[in-house]
């Protein structure tokens, strides 16, 4: 079948972390997302790109079942973690949401100091015995974020008081810091210059080694750039998934094409 | 002019100088400001006049007409037996104290050589409060090592000499009173002059219970101010919690269906229903059929509290509300609770508005009189409550019902009275919007 001749041509042989299959989404009476397959496997950057209004966003949302703040929302469809249905009524979102980890497309830091921002995941999951320990967690995500340089001083400041990119960062400081092992960013370095997105693009390539990253972006420098598996949606349908470079170079559907041509979007 | 032709170049017009349009647009701004200025300033200026005259006519009340003069508390009237014995003392009647303070106000007068000339025994007596000997007698009674003493009292005067003094009485109205006399006024003067009429400041008017027709001098809002506490505490204490519960539960927890609906539709109806109906129920449920005590502040907090309810419901469900999502997102994106989503972010964040609604209900809920008076806190209480929470079953009024049984009165002297307790109620609202700010200073966040 299609998903396993995908997974044929990756080339090392990573296992799937997350496995969607004909994932639907209706926001009351419209139809978001339609019959979405896609394999996030472990250790691997993907990439979604489309359109704007293509689902992207949505998508990204059904895997840590952000969607079910949504009251509109109705998601159908399997999604599987790990062999686990994350939709199944045993699942606690909670657990599910501390390992599979999101950066949201607007920035939204809590109305706190930096430190709490950062510290505010270890802290509620007990993931440091210590505030020494703690300490060195806000630290260590902030680095990572690319942030620590400009904030070192003034951990105490509000979280909301930084600039729209520097907001960014910490946000994607704050969701390193629960330690997930999928983390989802959507559109992570709209709001970055390119030195901070260098930066950013190279923390994603660190993570990697560790967990699984989605990555939604309308930069396809990008997402060329940072990602193994690229997925093009357009209108709601998936309509190409597959290895990045060969996306790029060598696009199966017309539409793909002439997006990444910029002809689409 | 600017006006355009189509497809001809716009002609070249000039920043400088306003056109007609312009000004229509600027004229219409400028009328909208005064229309603001004229109704701010009618409503202030609607304040000032009343506050003036709630001052004006209340101020008054925080001082009394007293007499100082020494009483010598002869053992022979007092304590006849010689024994010092409470019980056989308390057989000595108010009469007698009475009679103790006639010749003790006599003596001084002639000590003093005050002339009573055109005043009789009896008008003289008529002087001072009918309240004077019952609180006296109280006095000894609490320490009877007084007996045998003479001691330096200040006598509460009579309300018509209180009157005089506050320029209520003249002498043109005393010649129609058959409670006071020209003569009596003038020796009221003398006795100003001698320094033993005076009007000090008041403390009897906050801490004594209220008093009968014929004592005006003597009422104060002591249980009525004890009442309208003891009823804050209990409102606050119901409502907040289960006001910010309900809220939170409707806001953040409940599903959003006909049933939710229904109740959201159901609470703003509730916060519409006029008062009284809130006080025909507490009378159906809490006294006739729970049977709680009639006249006391659990029942009047309890009928105060449904009605405040409502309004902190829909206060802190707005402000709730007012929290923006991203927050709910960012904090339930890494793993919180809902729960801790909503302790560690959306209250503090909501706890500014949650507590100018529950304020704003406290206050309204102060200054509630209807329901009150329907399940019987407009009685006549002689006694203090008792302290919390026992005290809270005991009979007691509140202060606007104090107010309004006041000005039913017919003596002119509790006119005076219920402006002064409608300026304590006005103080008690002050106090409590301080808190309300001082609190959400406390709380807000300056990010
Ligand atoms: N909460 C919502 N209620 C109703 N419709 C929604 C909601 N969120 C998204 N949609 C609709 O679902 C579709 C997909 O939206 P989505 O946010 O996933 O797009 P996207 O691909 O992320 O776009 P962008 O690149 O602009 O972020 C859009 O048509 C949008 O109008
Ligand atoms: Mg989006």
């Amino acid at each position: 079948m299609k998903d396993q001749q995908i997974e044929e041509r990756a080339v090392t042989a990573h296992t799937p972390r997350i496995t969607a299959r004909k994932v639907n989404v209706h926001y009351g009476t419209s139809h978001a997302l339609k019959d979405v397959d896609v394999d996030i496997l472990a250790n691997t950057v993907t990439a979604f790109i489309g359109p704007s209004g293509c689902g992207k966003s949505t998508f990204l949302r059904c895997l840590n079942r952000m969607n079910d703040t949504v009251a509109s929302a109705k998601v159908t469809g399997e999604i599987l973690l790990d062999g686990e249905n994350i939709y199944d009524p045993r699942v606690d979102p909670v657990r599910l949401r501390a390992k599979v980890g999101m950066v949201f497309q607007k920035p939204n830091p809590f109305p706190k100091s930096i430190y709490d921002n950062v510290a505010y995941g270890p802290k509620i999951h007990g993931l440091t015995r210590n505030k020494a320990e703690l300490d060195e967690v806000v630290e260590s995500c902030l680095r990572k974020a690319a942030l620590w340089n400009e904030v070192k001083d003034r951990l105490d400041a509000p979280g909301t008081g930084l600039s729209g990119g520097q907001q960014q960062r910490l946000c994607i400081a704050r969701a390193v810091a629960t330690a997930p092992e999928v983390l989802l960013m959507d559109e992570p370095c709209s709001a970055l210059d390119p030195i901070a997105t260098a930066q950013v693009e190279e923390l994603i390539d660190e993570l990697r080694s560790q967990f699984s990253v989605v990555i939604v972006t309308h930069s396809m420098q990008q997402a060329a750039r940072v990602s193994q598996k690229t997925a093009f949606f357009h209108l709601g349908n998936l309509v190409e998934f597959g290895k990045t470079e060969d996306l790029f170079t060598n696009p199966k559907d017309p539409r793909t094409e002439s997006y990444i041509t910029g002809r689409i979007g | 002019m600017t006006d355009f032709i189509a497809g001809a170049a716009a002609p070249k017009t000039s920043i400088l100088g306003v056109s007609a349009k312009m000004r229509r647009r600027n004229a219409a701004e400028t009328r909208f400001k005064a229309y603001g200025i004229f109704a701010i300033t009618l409503s202030l200026s609607v304040l000032a006049l009343m506050l003036w005259t709630i001052f004006s006519d209340g101020l008054s009340a925080f001082r009394q007409a007293k007499m100082t003069f020494p009483i010598t508390l002869t053992a022979e009237v007092l304590d006849p037996k010689g024994n010092l014995n409470r019980d056989e003392m308390a057989k000595i009647t108010t009469v007698g104290y009475g009679k103790l303070l006639a010749q003790a106000f006599e003596a001084e007068l002639k000590a003093k050589g005050i002339s009573t000339e055109g005043v009789s025994a009896k008008e003289l007596g008529a002087l001072l409060s009918k309240d004077a000997p019952g609180v006296l007698r109280a006095e000894v009674l609490a320490n009877p090592s007084m007996v045998g003493t003479t001691q330096n009292r200040s006598i509460l005067a009579s309300g018509r000499v209180d009157g005089y003094l506050k320029g209520r009485v003249t002498r043109e109205t005393a010649e129609r009173d058959n409670q006071i006399s020209p003569a009596m006024l003038d020796l009221a003067d003398r006795l100003v002059a001698a320094g033993i009429l005076s009007a000090p400041f008041n403390t009897r008017f906050l801490t004594s219970p209220d008093a009968s027709d014929q004592r005006p001098e003597a009422a104060g809002l002591g249980v009525a101010m004890i009442g309208s506490a003891y009823m804050m505490i209990l409102v606050a204490l119901i409502c907040v919690p289960i006001g910010v519960a309900a809220s939170i539960y409707l806001e953040e927890f409940a599903p959003k269906n006909r049933i939710t609906d229904i109740i959201e539709v159901n609470i703003s109806n509730l916060a519409a229903v006029p008062s009284i109906v809130f006080g025909i129920l507490g009378l159906a449920v809490f006294i006739n059929f729970a049977e709680l005590p009639q006249s006391s502040p659990i029942v009047g907090a309890l009928v105060l509290s449904l009605m405040t309810l409502p309004t902190i419901i829909i206060a802190t469900r707005a402000a709730i509300r007012a929290v923006p999502p991203s927050i709910r997102d960012a904090a339930l994106g890494i793993g919180a609770s809902k729960m801790q989503t909503v302790v560690h972010h959306v209250l503090p964040l909501a706890m500014p508005g949650i507590l100018t609604g529950a304020i704003l209900g406290l206050a309204t809920a102060l200054g509630e009189t209807a329901p009150l008076l329907l399940i019987g806190m407009v009685a006549f209480v002689d006694n203090y409550p008792a302290p919390p929470m026992e005290g809270m079953f005991d009979p007691a009024t509140a202060l606007p019902v104090q107010v309004y049984s006041w000005v039913t009165r017919s003596d002119p002297a509790f006119v005076e009275r219920s402006s002064g307790a409608i300026i304590v109620l006005l103080g008690f609202l002050f106090v409590m919007n301080v808190t309300a700010i001082i609190l959400r200073r406390k709380f807000e966040r300056r990010w």
